[in-house]
């Protein structure tokens, strides 16, 4: 047993890493395919963003795109166990990064969360929801349900959770510390963590926030409110989310038409092309076209879940729902923005909405998810058992 | 192993949760959509068009044309307009009934106000009063909560220093019609101008510029609560003219209550220097609207106010079209220089006889001599002996009936009759047609601008094409290029030919000119005149060799005269028409011999800055007073 275990554990011959040609037969074709239509709505969108122009969106961010492809791909291509080896070293330089843009990032939309690396804008949060998921992924992916049910082994992971959201409060953003909260405590559910120690907690906030809230003063409310909706409302109050129903409602069945929409086409949304991208759509393409990007950003969703459940290694299961979860929770806290549900800023449309950094971190989120599916029968050397 | 596998199927089983409660996430956005685009549609759709931001485009400063030294011939000049927002207002025609108790306005602008509601989309705004004045400005002000949509804006309305004296060649603005609203809904905006004739016109795309926009936040009551954007859009470029303002008012000065016209070109570019047409007319009038009884007046005026004779007047070019018959029978071989017709003061043609000017016997005579002595016998027997045809293709090259490709709106082509010309409109062309041809007489029908154009090609010996602008914003234009123009299909012994003849016009005292021979010193001017009928005489007023002053004014001949200076090395060429004025030497010359003098002494060719110390000009020699 040991020395079968110690030789597994030098050299794993069972599963040597196959060639490139039969990785790339084994990518999921449908899903790469799903995002391709959806870069291709948004260029639509942009393009219309922009009263019916290329310049200064669509071709721009189609550039951005293609180079964002082949990154994914490029990444499918390596070993999940390469990665899996990476997870918590990447974890930490998200953290590096994070504590980073906080003293040397620079303001914008109300927070300080981008940062300028070699020409480039970067939201180091943006990166860090994947990297988080990562480290859930190899923090779980052995775990046995007493471990799972033991506090003392969830706390550690808890505390890797919390310092990435604490630092980005800190930015404040507190979509995106919402979703990366999101995104970790569903790699722990997945994992085995019991359900209701998620539910004893969100019951606790839940009473806490409104609580605490009213027993604040005037001016830390305002600061609590401009914290919740940072930089979102530069008209005055409320006047985004007005503007984006109008433009929601006046589409109706069929849509008013591309390039016809007047909400767009007048500009009464600022930076419509960012967060509110969506509203584009809904004008000028009705419920129908909604409907239709809808699905098509569901059935991404249930791709990812369909890697998730066909792969044989815990590390992939695990790390595949919380890239699923992740794409999910932008799309839903996008919309829901966007048709004020929600009063929080700062989450663009995936793939739709004019931006590099958004882009970049999800398309390398499924190059890492394309990666488990192309490695989804390899297998992980055990440890030594001693 | 198991342990595995057991893993694997609580997964499987959690992850399915999940992934349904993310389902029925997506299922709740799809119900909130549906909500949204379908069940309140007709409310958001109801909110869009009452959008409590809108955007107003502002019109952008029309650009200014200026002379060639930065004289501005047409400038900007602020006024306050009141302005519609159909959009901004919840009762837009209640809004009116109350704008109209405030400020009153003229039945026929009612109507109007109505139809552009009608035409354009509710954000663009209406005007609904020009040109505000104190009392109107002050009622709308304080009325301003009953007034919601209507906005007070500085405008610019079109200004013309020169007025009158320089109408036609910087032409004049006006509101842009219906259709061309319609067609470019930047015209639509309150304060859009189009060029309607002159440089206006033909600048009209430079000086239009692009609009800005304003973006103002307004509560319901429709006021103004924040501007959020602005961009206040491109203006128009300037333009400055060839023109040299002092040669223009000069020009028209010296025809002054007389009918006419009188081009100065620059001859080694073509630029127009002075380009006048008189009577003229005021061109302030049409930013405002001409008043009816004016427009009336100008309408029915048999001197044509609003016609640029200049470029767009056809006149019978007289003899001033005898160096081009010349320059005709040179080229194809029936004159040379040492030819010479003996002239007994008439030419027999069958039965019919053509006379002489005054039944002048000149006698034999060369090109030369007669060229200086106006005989048109020699022309008569010179014109039989080239043809028609051949006299037309040179009077192309020379810018005759032709196309110039100028950039001077409204030109006419005029005419130059072939043979072909002829039989397309069914003329049996008889040799008395070649004869008269000879003479400019007949079907032949040139501008003063064709003219200049002709004298300033035979000055140059370059194919120099007229027109008027010089710069666009700062940009010498290619044409305005010195050595831009090609040369003229021309043998220079031909036209040194002619060159002698014309000099001997003005400076030999047989000459039919001389009396326009320069008085400034040194400097000498080539010309030639023209006295073109326009009324056929009766044969018993030719028997008695008439007088034509006593005949009415509209059937006495046009004087013509056409000029360059200095005859060694050319820079001016002029060309002058007064209808009606009878012998070109006695009314068109003296206006040639003004201008030249004026032009050599300010020498405005290829400048951009006046000269600094110009010598004083001489008394004008234009008789005063003269004319209808």
């Amino acid at each position: 047993m040991i020395e079968h275990g110690s030789l597994a554990l030098r050299r794993p011959f069972r599963e040597r890493s196959f060639g490139l040609a039969r990785k790339l037969m084994r990518v999921n074709w449908l899903f790469v395919f799903c995002v391709c239509l959806l870069a291709a709505v948004g260029y639509a969108a942009l393009y219309s963003a922009a009263g019916g122009s290329p310049e200064p969106y669509a071709q721009n961010q189609l550039i951005r795109f293609c180079g964002a492809l082949a990154l994914m791909l490029g990444i499918a291509m390596v070993d999940i166990r390469f990665i899996a080896k990476l997870s918590w070293p990447a974890w930490v330089f998200g953290v590096l990064l994070l504590i980073a843009v906080l003293k040397f990032g620079h303001v914008g939309l109300g927070a300080k969360r981008w940062m300028t690396v070699g020409g480039m804008e970067v939201q180091p949060s943006e990166l860090m929801k994947l990297f988080l998921a990562m480290a859930m992924a190899h923090y779980f992916k052995r775990a046995t349900p007493e471990q799972t049910g033991s506090p003392l082994f969830v706390l550690p992971a808890a505390l890797a959770i919390l310092v990435p959201i604490a630092l980005i409060l800190k930015e404040p953003n507190l979509g995106t510390a919402i979703i990366t909260g999101a995104v970790g405590a569903t790699v722990m559910l997945g994992a085995g963590v019991r359900w209701w120690w998620f539910a004893i907690l969100l019951v606790a906030v839940a009473i806490a926030a409104p609580v605490i809230y009213t027993h604040l003063h005037a001016y830390q409310k305002a600061r609590i409110d401009i914290f919740l909706n940072p930089g979102s409302d530069p008209l005055g109050a409320g006047y985004n989310i007005i503007q984006s129903k109008i433009a929601l409602g006046s589409g109706g069945f069929f849509g008013q038409g591309f390039l016809h929409g007047t909400q767009n086409q007048l500009n009464f949304l600022p930076e419509k092309q960012t967060d509110f991208v969506f509203t584009i759509i809904a004008e000028e393409f009705g419920f129908f076209g909604s409907i239709a990007v809808l699905g098509l950003l569901m059935c991404i969703v249930l791709l990812a879940y369909y890697t998730a459940l066909s792969c044989s290694h815990a590390y992939g299961r695990l790390l595949a729902l919380g890239i699923a979860t992740n794409f999910f929770l932008y799309c839903f806290v996008n919309l829901s923005m966007v048709m004020g549900l929600i009063p929080v800023g700062g989450v663009p449309l995936p793939l739709i909405s004019y931006g590099g950094s958004a882009l970049t971190a999800v398309m390398i989120g499924f190059g890492v998810l394309m990666s488990i599916h192309v490695h989804r029968d390899v297998e992980f050397p055990e440890p030594v058992d001693f | 192993m198991r342990r595995q596998a057991k893993n694997r199927t609580s997964f499987s089983r959690r992850a399915l949760l999940i992934g349904a409660g993310q389902a029925a996430a997506f299922a709740a956005i799809t119900t909130r959509l549906y909500h949204l685009q379908i069940s309140e549609h007709g409310k958001y759709t109801l909110m869009a068009k009452h959008n409590s931001i809108s955007e107003r485009l502002v019109a952008p400063r029309r650009g200014i044309i200026t002379d060639r030294f930065g004289t501005v011939l047409a400038g900007n000049q602020q006024h306050w307009s009141a302005l519609f927002v159909k959009d901004t207002a919840p009762e837009p025609y209640a809004v009116l009934e109350n704008f109209y108790r405030l400020v009153p306005v003229a039945d026929a602008e009612k109507l109007r106000i109505q139809r552009d509601l009608e035409d354009h989309p509710g954000y663009i705004p209406v005007m609904l009063k020009d040109w505000l004045d104190w009392p109107d400005m002050a009622a709308i002000e304080v009325n301003m909560p009953n007034l919601p949509g209507v906005v007070v804006q500085e405008g610019s309305s079109r200004t013309y220093p020169l007025g009158p004296e320089a109408a036609h060649t910087v032409g004049y603005v006006g509101r842009p019609n219906q259709k061309e609203a319609m067609q470019n809904s930047v015209l639509a905006l309150p304060g859009m101008r189009v060029g309607r004739t002159g440089a206006e016109d033909a600048d009209d795309l430079s000086l239009r510029g692009e609009p800005g926009f304003v973006q103002t936040e307004t509560n319901v009551h429709g006021q103004v609560m924040r501007v959020v954007a602005q961009d206040s859009g491109v203006p128009g470029a300037n333009v400055a003219l060839g023109l040299d303002s002092g040669l223009q008012r000069l020009a028209m000065q010296c025809l002054g209550e007389q009918t006419g016209a009188a081009v100065m070109l620059d001859v080694a570019t073509g630029e127009i220097l002075a380009m006048a047409s008189t009577p003229s007319f005021d061109p302030t009038l049409f930013d405002k609207g001409v008043p009816e009884d004016i427009w009336n007046g100008w309408i029915n005026d048999p001197r044509h106010p609003l016609l640029n004779k200049a470029a767009a007047g056809l006149f019978a070019p007289g003899s001033t079209f005898k160096p081009t018959v010349a320059l005709a029978a040179l080229k194809c071989g029936a004159l040379t220089p040492e030819t010479t017709h003996t002239c007994p003061g008439y030419l027999k043609l069958g039965d019919h006889i053509f006379w002489c000017d005054n039944h002048t016997a000149h006698g034999t005579i060369n090109v030369v001599d007669a060229l200086k002595v106006s005989c048109d016998v020699f022309f008569y027997k010179t014109a039989l002996g080239t043809g028609i045809n051949n006299i037309a293709a040179m009077a192309t090259i020379m810018g005759q009936g032709v196309n110039l490709g100028s950039d001077v709106p409204d030109v006419q082509t005029g005419l130059v009759p072939t043979l072909e010309w002829a039989q397309q409109h069914e003329i049996h062309w008889a040799e008395g047609n070649t004869v008269v041809q000879g003479i400019g007489q007949g079907y032949t029908q040139l501008t003063p601008l064709a003219q200049a154009t002709m004298i300033a090609r035979l000055a140059s010996g370059l194919s120099v094409t007229p027109h008027l602008n010089r710069r666009i914003d700062g940009v010498l234009q290619p044409k305005s290029v010195p050595g831009a123009a090609p040369d003229l299909d021309v043998d220079d012994r031909h036209l040194a030919v002619v060159r002698q003849g014309l000099f001997e016009v003005v400076n030999d005292p047989a000459g039919t000119g001389y009396g326009a021979r320069l008085t400034i010193p040194g400097v000498q001017m080539a010309g030639k005149t023209g006295t073109a009928q326009v009324h056929d005489n009766t044969a018993a007023e030719k028997a008695i060799n008439f007088n034509d002053m006593t005949m009415a004014w509209a059937q006495r001949p046009n004087a013509w005269f056409v000029a360059y200076a200095p005859v060694d090395a050319p820079r001016y060429a002029v060309a002058v028409l007064v209808e009606h004025g009878n012998y070109g030497a006695q009314t068109a010359a003296p206006i040639a011999h003004d201008l030249i003098t004026y032009a050599l002494l300010n020498d405005p060719a290829g400048r951009d800055t006046p000269l600094a110390n110009p010598p004083p000009m001489p008394p004008l020699t234009v008789p005063q007073g003269n004319g209808a």
